[in-house]
């Protein structure tokens, strides 16, 4: 274990950790013992918002362990978020309590407007928060190990594959828009009141929530790096250039692309959960199709591949429609989202990180390449350099 | 008949009475053929005879229509699937060369050893000094000891051909399927390959598909000749390459 570690923590990886670690305490510092008059202060909405990008980015890390570095384009991610975050907000629901408008100490408001008579059997559970918080694992997690062992079995890649992750967030969509179906239909979940006991209004609940997210951040990055720079991330590449070749190789493919499909719902499931309460509402909004294009969006700015990438992808889009979206722009906002896209594609098709990193080896291979060709007339071969 | 019988036990490869058809198309077309342990093969015939067909038969890609496919006198291929059939020990080099281009050398052959291939050994799996001494030793068999480092897609042609067999070899396989091997090679590239075959072929059993007749010749081992999914002939270069079907099919009827 401890070599899979100390592989994984290059330079630019940790240097990536000390960023998210930096944010992570000093923004609920800065929130909580300055003074409101301090221009050093970050305001509390601003807490939140930034909470709610670090979520996107954990989304976003989801996706490029898969997209990345097997080749899976799955534009259905949003619903593995989207179950998390019901998981996350079924939990926040049954604390309210007899706090909520009809004072049912049992039923959520929704279920008492509707008639409901008893509380639906799978929402039996979620009033401990060990429960919900094992479901948003294992119900992403479920859906997607079932989704990829039927996909993945049948060989079903490239653009059908992507077609039908559209196709099961789209059914998920209509699915929870039913208000039969138990989960608050249209109007989704709302009106938390607290969290493990704390008010998750409270300055000090947001600012916790927001060190957990970039907790959480740092931690699925350190797995995915952990992964990608393993035997196991040499396969996945493999697969993602050469399919069959690595069949050819004895690798069972199916058994790879199932085993990052999983666990990269599982982190897309635990982004939703921390989103949640930080957002206060989940809706089925959240499952549209049009959601998870956007987070495949933020991975090919940033650029695919680079783990680093898929995160500043992540802030960078969502920053910048926020600052769109509020203003004299808010209505060309899905153009601009657009036009990035085809921008990014025809001009950075390796993204930010990507071509920024292209560059910085290019200057340095040049550098060495000068070395190298000094070294070598002194009878020093290019491959003992390079070790 | 009875000395086909005594070789089936016996035989590395086996094939009997195959037949595929793809929409009406009779690809492979009872075909039959034995290699024997330690032998190295090479198969020739025009385009469309079948003879990728049949590595794909081999290897698992294609299943047959009918007839028996049978690996070490014992094991029915027609039963099971690429990633099974790779870990019998039987390996396949492309028509085109298909290296991993992103990697470098030194991890394409990584990939390539035999190992435990499940996801959880994969994820743990540390390089042992027997793993990195075989990769040195593969490095220098196919000429690749100063790219260790270097990007597979930025190798020549010729190195990319010498890579996969690397691949191969790394495998460590039974048998090496080997698919036009010295296509687009230079003369000097194409001779160096048939030496390195014959190198390998001193531990282990090798079957060359091959247009090129010189390379064919320089390796001087026995030929089959397919033709419409059949064998049309099988003997010594010399004795093929005069038999007049093998012409006429060459030449055109």
């Amino acid at each position: 274990m401890p070599h899979l570690l100390t592989r994984s923590l290059n330079r630019s990886a940790a240097g990536f950790l000390l960023v998210v670690a930096a944010c992570g305490i000093l923004v609920p510092i800065s929130n909580l013992l300055l003074p409101e008059t301090s221009p050093l202060q970050v305001p509390t909405y601003l807490v939140a918002l930034f909470g709610k990008y670090v979520c996107y980015a954990i989304l976003a890390l989801s996706i490029d362990l898969i997209w990345g570095y097997c080749g899976i384009l799955s534009l259905g991610h949003g619903a593995f978020f989207a179950l998390g975050g019901y998981a996350m907000g079924m939990y926040l629901m049954r604390q309210i309590g007899t706090r909520g408008v009809y004072g049912n100490p049992i039923l959520p408001d929704f279920m008492v407007f509707l008639n409901y008579s008893k509380l639906p059997w799978y929402w039996h559970g979620f009033d401990m928060f060990w429960f919900a918080a094992l479901m948003v694992l294992l119900v992403p997690g479920l859906l997607a190990f079932c989704f990829g062992w039927l996909a993945f079995r049948s060989r079903v890649t490239g653009v059908y594959l992507s077609i039908i992750t559209q196709a099961m967030t789209y059914a998920l969509l209509l699915a929870f828009f039913r208000n039969d179906f138990g989960f608050g239909g249209n109007n989704g979940l709302t009106d938390f009141k607290d969290i493990l006991g704390f008010n998750v209004q409270a300055q000090g609940t947001r600012a916790t929530l927001f060190f957990l997210s970039c907790l959480a951040l740092s931690l699925a990055f350190l797995l995915c790096r952990a992964i990608v720079t393993s035997k196991l991330g040499k396969v996945l590449i493999a697969i993602r250039d050469a399919e069959s070749r690595t069949r050819f190789l004895g690798y069972r493919v199916e058994s790879y692309k199932l085993f990052v499909f999983t666990l990269s719902a599982c982190m897309a499931g635990v982004a939703g959960a921390l989103y949640v309460p930080q957002v206060g509402i989940i809706n089925p909004g959240e499952f549209a199709p049009a959601n998870s294009i956007e987070a495949v969006i933020w991975v090919a700015v940033g650029g695919r591949g680079t783990l680093i990438g898929a995160v500043l992808g992540a802030v960078v889009v969502n920053y910048a429609k926020t600052v769109f979206t509020s203003g004299a722009l808010a209505s060309y906002w899905l153009f601009m989202l657009g036009a990035l896209f085809v921008g990014v594609t025809l001009l950075l098709p390796k993204g930010i990180v990507g071509t920024v990193s292209d560059w910085w080896q290019g200057r340095s291979a040049g550098a060495e390449a000068n070395v190298r060709d000094t070294a070598e007339e002194d009878g020093v071969t290019g491959t003992s350099l390079a070790e | 008949m009875s000395m086909l019988d005594m070789r089936t036990t016996s035989a590395m490869l086996y094939l009997d009475g195959v037949h595929v058809s793809f929409d009406g198309f009779h690809a492979i077309n009872g075909l039959s053929l034995t290699i024997a342990p330690g032998e190295m093969r090479a198969i020739i015939g025009p385009n469309g005879a079948g003879k990728t067909t049949m590595m794909d038969i081999i290897t698992g890609k294609t299943r047959p229509d009918k007839g028996d496919v049978l690996f070490d006198g014992t094991v029915d291929l027609t039963r099971l699937d690429e990633a099974e059939i790779a870990e019998l020990g039987i390996g396949r080099k492309f028509q085109k060369p298909t290296v991993f281009e992103s990697q470098t050398v030194e991890d394409n052959l990584l990939l390539a050893l035999k190992t435990d291939h499940r996801v959880s050994k994969t994820l743990l799996w540390h390089e042992s000094p027997d793993e990195s001494a075989q990769i040195d030793r593969v490095l220098k068999t196919i000429r690749l000891a100063n790219s260790r480092n270097r990007l597979a897609g930025a190798l020549s042609h010729g190195q990319k051909q010498w890579l996969e067999i690397g691949m191969l070899l790394a495998q460590d396989p039974k048998l090496l399927l080997v698919d036009e091997p010295v296509a687009g090679m230079t003369d000097v590239e194409t001779h160096q390959t048939a030496e390195l075959l014959k190198e390998i072929n001193r531990e282990k059993t090798v079957v060359v598909v091959e247009h090129d007749m010189t390379f064919v010749r320089e390796l001087g081992v026995r030929v089959t000749c397919l033709h419409e999914g059949s064998v049309l002939a099988e003997g010594s270069i010399d004795q093929v390459s005069a038999n007049e079907r093998v012409i006429e099919v060459y030449l055109g009827r």
